[in-house]
């Protein structure tokens, strides 16, 4: 069933058990809503110089989103913020594949869980759940590289 | 499930109906049937709508109130004899009292900026109060709040009871001798509920204020008769009624359409024009500038013979029996919480509703793949979410065309819903 190409068990599992949920200390602070559906998620950054220290989150919204926030946190945590961003940017590129975009070894290398998300992308109306958490993350290392929290 | 749908009385025939709306036949996601149940959002058009459309262009399309060749003159007399159409739909007292515009968010807009610029007695100013509640669709939101901010008045709220109706017990406090306008809806797009209208107006008439009501949701629905509302304004849209998209209807009051300040400059609504000053036009003139839709209008004049021709009280009494039938089979499903009144009573045919903690982006996918259309989100009624604590709700909407069958199909998906996600 097509069905399954999106509700990946990878997907259903992070949505049922997810990591790192819950918000903590943190540099900086997001908001970020998905107006069309009501989707919304606080997420805050941690950083130890150029090291992610942590990515804590608290949001409401169906499980393609809450799933994709906690591959974010098991990803990124801990992760340089180049190699952080090399995730960033190959995530965004799956989920704007309109479904044309088989991950081969190298991008699953770097993407882990999160290329279980790759028949997310066949469904216009739920990428940008998918991608609310990793916009909010974006939006919040800007702001904490700003303030200069991070050396 | 047969048991159920005995006695189910005041059923139009559906399959006579569904005959007429092509969409119908389609099929989704390897040849399931199309099961529509979003036309709270925007309903299905009738062939006899995109006949009336491809006529208007094929044979008589001109820009009208100018040319005087044959065919400007038709298409004049197709888009004033839609007025007419409309007039008559609503009871309006007079066909000027019918002004078209593009949908009933213009429409709210409109009596919105007209009050914000008129002269007194109808201005709003920063000493006075603006009420509606907490149950509005955004575009009877948006707009006063807009208004408030440019003015200065203050925006007052009814609030909602648990069981999803307003909350008038306050109503003395919240419609003052300050109030100039009272905007609410007729029937709720998110939780169903019909409001009391004659409370209301009869407060609001008491202190002079007045009243403008969404009826957007009651239009396609029931019968609508402005003269037994007693409003000042009454906003719909066309395309929740049978009709094509891009055309919507405000109708006021005779003598406040003559006072009131036209909002849109342009064509069409001047009567003369110098480098110096303008005058205006008459209603309904004055308030629509520029070329109309005309196109539009004349399918929502289609619209509306199609509507009267089955008649809006067997349409409100097949949609009474079809939410009574979907009410009772919904609160057969495990999990599952209405929003809104749980009874058929002063209640149209849209049923939002949660199950478990199933988020409704999640249940609307599923329900999709067994051809279940079904709106999920927050339905452009925020507040109404807050006031409940849920981030969004599942909305199945019915109409003329929807049947008992296609409620247990609904059912039928939400328990493979929660099986999915069990």
């Amino acid at each position: 069933m097509k069905l399954d190409s999106m509700y990946q068990e990878v997907i259903l599992d992070h949505y049922k058990h997810p990591h790192g949920r819950g918000l903590r200390d943190g540099d900086a602070e997001v908001h970020h809503v998905n107006p069309t559906c009501g989707d919304e998620i606080t997420l805050r950054v941690k950083y130890d110089g150029e090291t992610i220290a942590d990515v804590s989150y608290e949001g409401q919204g169906c499980s393609i989103s809450q799933a994709s926030a906690s591959v974010l946190n098991e990803l990124l945590v801990g992760k340089e913020l180049s190699q952080a961003q090399r995730i960033q940017d190959a995530f965004l590129e799956l989920m704007q594949s309109k479904g044309q975009l088989e991950p081969d070894d190298a991008m699953e290398e770097v993407l882990e869980d999160a290329v279980a998300f790759a028949g997310v992308s066949k469904y216009p109306a739920r990428v940008k759940c998918a991608l609310l958490s990793w916009m909010a993350w974006k939006d919040a290392t800007a702001k904490a590289l700003s303030e200069g929290k991070t050396a | 499930m047969t048991d159920a749908r005995q006695g189910l009385t005041g059923l139009l025939d559906t399959e006579a109906i569904r005959k007429d709306f092509p969409i119908l036949d389609r099929t989704v996601h390897d040849g399931k049937k199309v099961v529509y149940l979003d036309s709270a959002a925007t309903s299905q058009k009738p062939r006899q709508v995109l006949d009336a459309l491809n006529a208007y262009y094929e044979r008589h399309n001109a820009n009208v109130h100018r040319g005087v060749y044959t065919i400007a003159e038709e298409a004049t007399a197709l888009y004033e004899g839609a007025r007419d159409k409309v007039a008559a739909f609503i009871n309006a007292p007079s066909r000027d009292e019918v002004i078209f515009t593009k949908n009933a968010s213009e429409s709210l807009n409109l009596v919105a900026n007209m009050l914000g610029w008129a002269d007194e007695p109808y201005r709003v100013d920063r000493d006075t109060e603006i009420v509606t509640t907490e149950m509005e669709h955004h575009s009877n939101i948006v707009p006063w709040q807009l208004l408030a901010q440019r003015t200065g008045a203050k925006l007052k709220w009814f609030g909602i009871t648990d069981d999803g109706r307003l909350d008038l017990s306050n109503i003395d406090e919240i419609i003052t001798e300050k109030t100039k306008i009272v905007s609410f809806t007729l029937v709720s797009n998110i939780l169903g509920t019909v409001n009391p209208v004659e409370q209301i107006i009869r407060r609001a008439q008491q202190v002079g204020a007045l009243v403008c009501i969404d009826a957007s949701q009651a239009a396609p629905h029931m019968v609508l008769d402005v003269q037994a509302l007693q409003a000042d304004f009454v906003a719909f849209t066309g395309h929740k009624m049978v009709g094509p998209t891009g055309i919507g209807v405000l109708w006021g009051r005779q003598e406040l359409l003559e006072d009131l300040p036209p909002f849109l400059g342009g064509g069409e609504m001047i009567e003369t024009v110098s480098m110096h000053s303008s005058t205006y036009a008459p209603a309904p003139h004055k308030f629509e500038a520029g070329t109309p839709p005309i196109a539009q209008a004349v399918g929502l004049g289609a619209a509306v013979d199609y509507l009267t021709s089955i008649g809006m009280e067997k349409i409100h009494s097949h949609e009474k029996a079809i939410t009574e039938y979907a009410l009772k089979r919904l609160l057969e499903v495990p999990d599952l919480r209405i929003i809104g009144p749980t009874t058929a009573e002063d209640r149209g045919a849209a049923i939002s509703f949660t199950l478990g903690d199933i988020h409704p982006h999640d249940v609307g996918q599923v329900l999709d793949e067994q051809g279940v259309a079904v709106r999920v989100g927050h339905h452009c009624a925020r507040p109404v979410c807050l006031r409940y604590g849920i981030p969004a709700t599942t909305r199945a909407s019915f109409y003329l065309y929807s049947t008992p069958a296609e409620v247990d199909a609904l059912v039928d998906g939400l328990e493979h819903v929660r099986n999915f996600f069990g």
